[in-house]
């Protein structure tokens, strides 16, 4: 969430929000979540766990990309 | 029974001590839903609130505020929204419990001043964002 939350401070463009998965089993169940931290950007781009500053951004930018055809 | 022991309060404090303006934690409560989940969300957003004089809290019942709610774009509760000079869209849903206690504190400290710790590089490419970028990080409590 760290990182998130700093892009989402930079951005007008950007949130960021934590959920916490045993609470929210639906959500979860729904995102796939088997495992912690789980990251969705834009419901189009996932991945586990922490990555770096500049390939999390990748996949920011990543989930912006035009739709393939 | 208090969640932050004597010894966290004071790690919690110190950390404060880099908060730059005032910061609202807005809390979503609703007791019909999940009562003692809401009611632990809250208190543990008091007691960190009361580490500093420049945060404060407002909680709020989607059922019954529901414009505010729906305008914070919070339907599910517990919920916290951490507002500094705007609101940077930064949401907590479910008791930010173990890890995710870290970020909060991180985040209201990041939210006071609005500024991000990141690279310029990073920046710069948020900075030219085309489109809207809504980021979800699920967590555990351990």
């Amino acid at each position: 969430m760290r990182l998130a939350q700093h892009m989402a401070i930079a951005s007008e463009r950007v949130t960021a929000t934590a959920i916490e998965a045993t609470e929210f089993p639906d959500m979860a169940q729904a995102y796939q979540v088997s495992g912690v931290p789980k990251i969705v950007i834009n419901d189009r781009v996932e991945f586990m766990g922490a990555l770096p500053e500049s390939q999390f951004l990748e996949a920011v930018l990543q989930a912006l990309e035009p739709a393939e055809p | 029974m208090a969640f932050l022991a004597e010894r966290d309060q004071q790690a919690v404090r110190n950390e404060f001590q880099r908060i730059q303006g005032p910061v609202k934690l807005v809390v979503f409560s609703q007791e019909l839903v999940a009562g003692d989940l809401c009611r632990q969300n809250e208190q543990l957003v008091r007691e960190v609130a009361a580490l500093d004089d420049r945060i404060s809290v407002e909680v709020l019942n989607p059922a019954i505020d529901r414009e505010r709610a729906e305008a914070y774009g919070v339907d599910l509760v517990p919920a916290i929204v951490v507002e500094g000079a705007r609101d940077y869209g930064i949401r907590f849903l479910g008791i930010p419990g173990g890890y995710e206690f870290s970020n909060l504190i991180d985040s209201i400290i990041a939210a006071s001043s609005g500024e991000a710790t990141l690279s310029d590089t990073t920046k710069a490419s948020l900075a030219e964002l085309t489109g809207d970028v809504h980021i979800k990080v699920f967590s555990t409590p351990t």
